[in-house]
C-alpha cells in the first residue's frame, strides 16, 4: 500500500481531491485536507469485497435498465454508468436512520438503501409516478425538477433537529443528492443559505459528472464546486468520485458531523458521466471520444479490482460468481419489469387529494360513464 | 393569552367583536396550542409579527421552533415546507405579498401540489400557504395582486379564501387541520373590518371548509363572489333593494374546487348570475363560474352570465387603482346590463 497524507492524486483536477484508492488501484492510507481533517477507511476483507459486489451489481442492473430502454420496454433511462463509486461509497456511508434525498439517478444509493432496485422502474416504464413512501425506505421519491429536492432535504433536516434528534452520535442526518448543473439552481443555493443558518443536519452531496446534458462545467461556475460552501458559512470537501473508499470516508464523516450538530457540510464527488445523460440524449454532439476514453482509464470497478488482486484479498473465482450473481439479479428484474401490468385507466384519477374531490370524483364517474357507453357497440 | 385557556366554563360562548386580521391571529394561536406539530414560518413572521401583524405576539408564546422567521426566500419557505411536512409536521408558510409569491411558484405547482399524486397516496403535505392578496390599500407594484387563478387551474391544490372575521377564525383552523395543501388567500385590505367571532366555536361544528355560502338570501340575480369583493357584493344588493331588486350574494369561500351545487341552486332560482372578483378577467374564475353555470343551468337563465372583474392589464397605480378595482357602481352597471337583456 502506498503510505503517507496526500490530497492531490497524479490524475486530480487543480486544486486536489481526497482520494485513497488510485486508478492503478494502490492504496492510500490517509489523506489529510487543508482544513486539518483526516480521512481514512478501515474495512475488513469482506467488507472490501462487498463493496466490489455492490459497484459490479448496480453497474449490471443499470446495464439492464438500458437494455430495457432499447428495447422498448422503458420510456426512458437515466443511466448511472460511471458513478458507481460515488454512490453506492456514499450510500453505505449512511446509517440506517438517516434519510436522503436522490435525484432521478441516485439508482446505486437506492441499492445501498437495501431497496428493491425494481421501485424506480414504474417511473421509467410509465406506469407510475414512481411513488413510494419516503419515510418507509428512509429513501424520498425521485424528484425531477433540477435541485428542488435540496430544499426538501433541507426542511427535513430542520425537523431532525426540532424533534431532538441532532447533537448525538446517534443522532439522524440527511442527505441530498444533486448534480453539478443543479448549482445554478436558485433553489439549490437557497438550501445552502437555510442549512446553513439553521445549522441543519445535512450533508450536500454533489455528483460532478462534468457536463448538464451538453453543457461543460464551464457554463456553470468560474471556481470548483465545493469551494462554494465557504461563501454559505460551511465544509466543502472534494473527493474523488470514482474512488468508492474516499466516497465512503469523506460522507461518513461529514454525516456524523451532521448528526453530532455540527452543521452542513458539501461533498463534490468529481466523477463522469459515462454515458448518455439519458436514453434520449446523444453525447457525441457534445463531446469528443478521447476524454471519454481518459475517464475509461479511472474507471470506479477497475481500480477496486486491482487492489483486491494485489493484496489477495479476492480471486478470479470470487469476480466470476459476483458477475453471475450481479447477471441473475439482472435478468430477475428484467423479467418483473416486463410483467409490470399497465395501471387501469381510471387509475389516473387516484390519490390527486388526500381528503378526496367532489371534482375529481364526478370526472372520474363522467370517465367511467363514457367508456360504459361503447361496451357491446363496434368501437 | 389567558383568554384562550378553554379550562373556564364551555358554555361560556365567548362572543367578540374583533378584526380579519385578529381572528386569524387567533384562529393560528389555537392551532399552534391544539397540535404540536404546527409550525408557522415566513419573512418577519417572528419578533415583528408579520407586515399586517396576523402572527402577533406567536414567538413569544410559542419559541422559535414553531414561529420561525425564516432567510428571504420564498422558493426556500415553501421547499422547506415540503420536508417538514415529509418529517410530520404541518407548516403554516406565510408569503408576504401576492406578487412576491412567484419565486416559490415552482416549488408550489410542481412539488407542493404534486407529491401525494406522485407518490400513490405515500407522502402527504399538509401545508397551508397564506397569502394577502387583492388591491384598494394605495401600495406600490406587486403589493395588490390576485394571482388566486394560478393555482385554482392546480390540480392538487385546494384554494380558499376568507371575507369575514368568522370565517377567518374557522378557515384557518380548518385549513391547517386538513392533510390537503391549501393556499389561502386572505383580503387584505379586508384585515381591519370588524365582525364577531365566537373564540370557543368547536371546529367539528364550522361550516364545511369547501362549501359556498349564501351570505344573503335573494330572488331576483346572482352575484358571485369572494374575499373582498364579498363586502362590495352586499353592499351593491344593499343599494339595489332600493331599487326593488332583491340580489342573493354567494360567497365562494372555495375556489378549488368550487362548490357548484350551491351555486346552481341559486341561479336556477334567480335566473341571472354576476360573478365579481378583482382579478382580470381573462381566463379567472368568472370565465370558468360562467362556463360552467352556462352548462348547469342553460335553460334557467335569462341573461349571459357576466363578469365585473379587474381590466386585462397589470395593477395599475395606485391613484388609478380605484378605477381599476369592481365597486359597488360596477356591480350595478352589470346588474342592470343583466336585466335589461
Amino acid at each position: 500500500m502506498a503510505n503517507g497524507e496526500r490530497e492531490v492524486g497524479a490524475d486530480a483536477p487543480a486544486g486536489g481531491f481526497v482520494q485513497l484508492l488510485t486508478p492503478d488501484g494502490d492504496r492510500i492510507d490517509s489523506v489529510t485536507t487543508a482544513d486539518g481533517t483526516t480521512y481514512s477507511v478501515d474495512f475488513t476483507d469482506e467488507e472490501y469485497r462487498g463493496l466490489y459486489r455492490d459497484l459490479v451489481t448496480v453497474r449490471r442492473l443499470d446495464a439492464e435498465a438500458t437494455a430495457l430502454q432499447r428495447q422498448g420496454e422503458l420510456g426512458i433511462w437515466a443511466s448511472l454508468l460511471g458513478q458507481e463509486a460515488a454512490q453506492v461509497g456514499s450510500g453505505r456511508a449512511l446509517r440506517p436512520q438517516d434519510m436522503a434525498f436522490p435525484t432521478y439517478r441516485e439508482h446505486g444509493v437506492l441499492y445501498t438503501r437495501s431497496i428493491d432496485p425494481i421501485m424506480p422502474f414504474g417511473l421509467f416504464r410509465g406506469v407510475d409516478q414512481g411513488g413510494w413512501d419516503a419515510n418507509e425506505h428512509r429513501f424520498n421519491g425521485y424528484t425531477i425538477v433540477i435541485g428542488s429536492q435540496t430544499l426538501h432535504a433541507t426542511g427535513y433536516a430542520m425537523g431532525v433537529t426540532m424533534d431532538g434528534k441532532t447533537g448525538t452520535p446517534d443522532g439522524e442526518a440527511v442527505i441530498a443528492y444533486f448534480g453539478d448543473g443543479a448549482t445554478s439552481q436558485g433553489e439549490v443555493n437557497e438550501a445552502f443559505v437555510w442549512a446553513g443558518v439553521f445549522n441543519a443536519p445535512m450533508v450536500f452531496f454533489c455528483q460532478n459528472n462534468q457536463y448538464a446534458i451538453s453543457e461543460p462545467l464551464e457554463r456553470q461556475t468560474r471556481i470548483p464546486l465545493y469551494r462554494r460552501a465557504a461563501g454559505f458559512g460551511f465544509p466543502g470537501v472534494r473527493i474523488d468520485g470514482n474512488d468508492v473508499l474516499a466516497s465512503f470516508a469523506v460522507t461518513r464523516a461529514a454525516l456524523d458531523s451532521a448528526r453530532n450538530g455540527q452543521g452542513p457540510t458539501l461533498i463534490e464527488a468529481y466523477t463522469y458521466r459515462m454515458g448518455a445523460h439519458t436514453s434520449s440524449d446523444d453525447p457525441t454532439r457534445y463531446r469528443i471520444a478521447s476524454e471519454v476514453e481518459s475517464w475509461k482509464a479511472k474507471d470506479p470497478i477497475s481500480r477496486l479490482k486491482a487492489f483486491l488482486t494485489k493484496q489477495q484479498v479476492a480471486d478470479e473465482a470470487f469476480f466470476t460468481e459476483v458477475d453471475e450473481s450481479a447477471k441473475t439479479l439482472a435478468l430477475d428484474l428484467r423479467e418483473r419489469v416486463l410483467a409490470m401490468p399497465d395501471p387501469a385507466p381510471d387509475t389516473m384519477f387516484d390519490h390527486v387529494y388526500p381528503n378526496g374531490s367532489h371534482e375529481v370524483d364526478a370526472q372520474r364517474a363522467r370517465f367511467a360513464d363514457y367508456h360504459a357507453s361503447f361496451e357491446g357497440s363496434e368501437h | 393569552m389567558a383568554e384562550l385557556n378553554r379550562g373556564g366554563n364551555p358554555q361560556q360562548n365567548r362572543g367578540e367583536t374583533i378584526t380579519l386580521g385578529k381572528a386569524l391571529n387567533h384562529g393560528l394561536r389555537r392551532s399552534l396550542e391544539q397540535d404540536s406539530k404546527v409550525v408557522i414560518m415566513g419573512e418577519d413572521v417572528g419578533k415583528l409579527g408579520g407586515v399586517f401583524r396576523i402572527t402577533d405576539g406567536l414567538l413569544k408564546d410559542f419559541g422559535d421552533d414553531r414561529v420561525i422567521d425564516t432567510p428571504l426566500a420564498e422558493a426556500g419557505i415553501i421547499g422547506t415546507a415540503v420536508g417538514l411536512a415529509i418529517r410530520g409536521y404541518r407548516p403554516v408558510c406565510e408569503i408576504q405579498f401576492d406578487g412576491f409569491v412567484f419565486p416559490a411558484y415552482n416549488q408550489i405547482v410542481a412539488q407542493v401540489a404534486k407529491m401525494f399524486y406522485r407518490s400513490k397516496g405515500n407522502v402527504r403535505l399538509p401545508i397551508v400557504i397564506r397569502i394577502p392578496f387583492g388591491g384598494g390599500i394605495g401600495a406600490v407594484e406587486h403589493h395588490s395582486e390576485s394571482p388566486e387563478a394560478y393555482f385554482a387551474h392546480t390540480p392538487g391544490l385546494k384554494v380558499v379564501t376568507c371575507s369575514n372575521p368568522a370565517d377567518a377564525y374557522a378557515m384557518i383552523q380548518q385549513a391547517i387541520t386538513s392533510d390537503d395543501p391549501i393556499v389561502f388567500f386572505e383580503p387584505k385590505r379586508r384585515y381591519w373590518e370588524k365582525g364577531e367571532v365566537d373564540l370557543d366555536a368547536d371546529l367539528s361544528g364550522a361550516f364545511p371548509l369547501h362549501s359556498a355560502r349564501v351570505t344573503r338570501e335573494g330572488t331576483d340575480a346572482t352575484l358571485l363572489a369572494y374575499g373582498p369583493m364579498v363586502r362590495t357584493a352586499l353592499d351593491a344588493a344593499s343599494a339595489a333593494a332600493e331599487d326593488g331588486r332583491n340580489l342573493e350574494v354567494i360567497d365562494l369561500r372555495s375556489l378549488s374546487p368550487v362548490d357548484y351545487d350551491t351555486i346552481y341552486a341559486s341561479v336556477r332560482k334567480t335566473g341571472r348570475a354576476i360573478v365579481v372578483h378583482e382579478a382580470p378577467g381573462n381566463i379567472g374564475l368568472g370565465a370558468e363560474l360562467a362556463a360552467r353555470v352556462t352548462e348547469h343551468c342553460f335553460y334557467n337563465l335569462e341573461a349571459p352570465v357576466l363578469r365585473v372583474t379587474g381590466y386585462d392589464i397589470p395593477y395599475p397605480a395606485a391613484r388609478v387603482e380605484e378605477d381599476y378595482l369592481p365597486d359597488l357602481d360596477r356591480v350595478l352597471d352589470a346588474v342592470d346590463r343583466s336585466f335589461g337583456w
